[in-house]
């Protein structure tokens, strides 16, 4: 706890002193947004439709981040700095899975509000505390995974290139699942002539938190060979 | 000295309970091409091994396989006592690695790089102050150090590389950048009067000689010379880069 607690404090600072992801990542979401305001020719959305904008925009936007999670660390020494200390590799992961939790974090707390003021139909309010478990299932499969591509990729010259290449396959089961457990939350209500909010599909939630516990195993298990020489 | 020379057959190590470093036939390839061959050494707990090579001759490399960071492809490395790369923990935190990157973070402060290599090497942050003051950096310990000159980045990196006390120091040209004031104020933490076990790539025999007990010399990744320094002329060195 103390290593990974040292590496996330190093990684928030870094973050904070440079701005190189977060402001990113959510002036991308909400530029994504306005785009589809425009795209689409509707001033609202609801349903399967507004889910599918809000999973989709989040992801890309956390590619952002995920591509550049371990730049300063190859870039700068960080890497050889850490291998060289008598402590546990996985406890980077831990940390770098926690620092990109953070940034989604923060990214979902502009863009969420953002995308209920550009785009979405129903009120927000009602659908948030639902909301609030996909996103939360969303966030971990993103980090896990997006952690373990980040880290195959960051030292390969193509990394800009491959890290999307191989991430976005991965993460299109939770842009599913997040978006198939979102969609009946932000139906449009019944004055609006939709039927409401529905209830939270329990279904999809248990596709998202097991498709996220395998892919945290895959990250914990083979982390350590990905920082072998 | 002569045993200081000793080369092992390849293959075998010698058994020596006072080797800090123990190299039997280490060879290492960069893809087809072999930056270190067959290189075999002793080196004993306390002594400072000083290798000089034209660029590209497998120092650093040499460094870096000590260090843990590179898995030699050939041959037996022994590291304090741990063979490399299956018991690499065991050298871990006792290897002090100064390399041409200073492994610190540009945007944090010299404070802050070395609290935060102090807390991944369960240090206490008053070591943290004391290193600062002995690199004479206190005074600008808050400033990024993306802003410092190359000279007190350097200090700052041989603060962080003795951080932890080590055992074993690794030291890649660490004289670079450092005017002769600096030299002087870092020499007890990496110079000879650290009393520490040394091994050190250099250009500069006119320096370096003097410090060496063992001197190496590397050419295309192998060992064109091995000698105790008392045996070694300077001529011999300045050959190596012809």
């Amino acid at each position: 706890m103390r290593v990974v607690g040292a590496l996330l404090r190093k990684e928030l600072l870094v973050e904070l002193r440079t701005l190189e992801s977060v402001p990113g990542m959510a002036l991308f979401a909400v530029t994504t947004f306005v785009v589809f305001h425009f795209a689409l020719n509707q001033n609202t959305v609801s349903g399967q439709e507004a889910a599918g904008i809000l999973w989709v925009t989040l992801l890309f936007a956390a590619m952002l981040g995920i591509n550049r999670l371990f730049v300063a660390d190859a870039d700068q020494g960080g890497f050889d700095g850490f291998l060289l200390a008598p402590v546990d590799r996985s406890a980077l992961l831990f940390a770098k899975a926690l620092s990109l939790l953070a940034y989604l974090f923060v990214l979902e707390l502009v863009a969420v509000p953002a995308f209920a003021l550009l785009l979405l139909g129903p009120p927000l309010g009602q659908a948030l505390p639902s909301l609030l478990a996909p996103l939360a299932l969303g966030d971990l499969g993103v980090a896990a995974i997006g952690t373990l591509i980040a880290a195959m990729t960051v030292r390969t010259r193509a990394r800009d290139l491959l890290g999307p290449m191989l991430t976005l396959p991965l993460l299109v089961p939770v842009v599913i699942g997040c978006a198939r457990a979102s969609a009946p939350l932000l139906q449009a209500t019944s004055g609006d002539g939709g039927v409401g909010p529905g209830s939270l599909p329990l279904r999809w939630l248990g596709t998202l938190a097991l498709y996220d516990l395998v892919f945290g195993l895959i990250a914990y298990a083979v982390f350590d060979f990905l920082l072998e020489d | 000295m002569e045993e200081l020379a000793a080369q092992a057959a390849p293959g075998t190590l010698v058994e020596d309970r006072t080797a800090a470093v123990e190299l039997a036939g280490l060879t290492r390839n960069y893809g087809e091409r072999a930056a270190l061959e067959d290189v075999s050494l002793t080196l004993p707990v306390g002594a400072t091994l000083v290798a000089f090579g034209p660029n590209g001759a497998g120092k650093t490399t040499l460094l870096r396989v000590l260090a843990t960071l590179l898995r030699p492809h050939a041959g037996t490395v022994a590291v304090l006592g741990a063979a490399l790369p299956e018991e690499a923990w065991r050298a871990r935190g006792r290897v002090g690695l100064l390399g041409h990157e200073a492994l610190l973070y540009r945007e944090l402060t010299p404070r802050e790089n070395l609290r935060y290599h102090a807390r991944l090497h369960g240090i206490g942050e008053e070591r943290v102050e004391r290193q600062l003051e002995a690199v004479s950096m206190s005074s600008r310990a808050d400033e990024p150090v993306k802003t410092l000159s190359r000279g007190m980045v350097q200090r700052v990196a041989i603060a962080r590389a003795t951080l932890h006390d080590p055992e074993l120091l690794l030291l890649d040209e660490p004289y670079a950048n450092l005017d002769p004031a600096a030299i002087d104020v870092v020499e007890p933490l990496i110079g000879s009067a650290s009393r520490r076990t040394r091994v050190l790539t250099s250009h500069d025999p006119g320096r370096s000689l003097a410090e060496a007990d063992l001197v190496l010399g590397l050419r295309g990744g192998r060992v064109a010379l091995l000698k105790p320094s008392s045996d070694v002329a300077q001529q011999e060195i300045i050959e190596l880069y012809k």
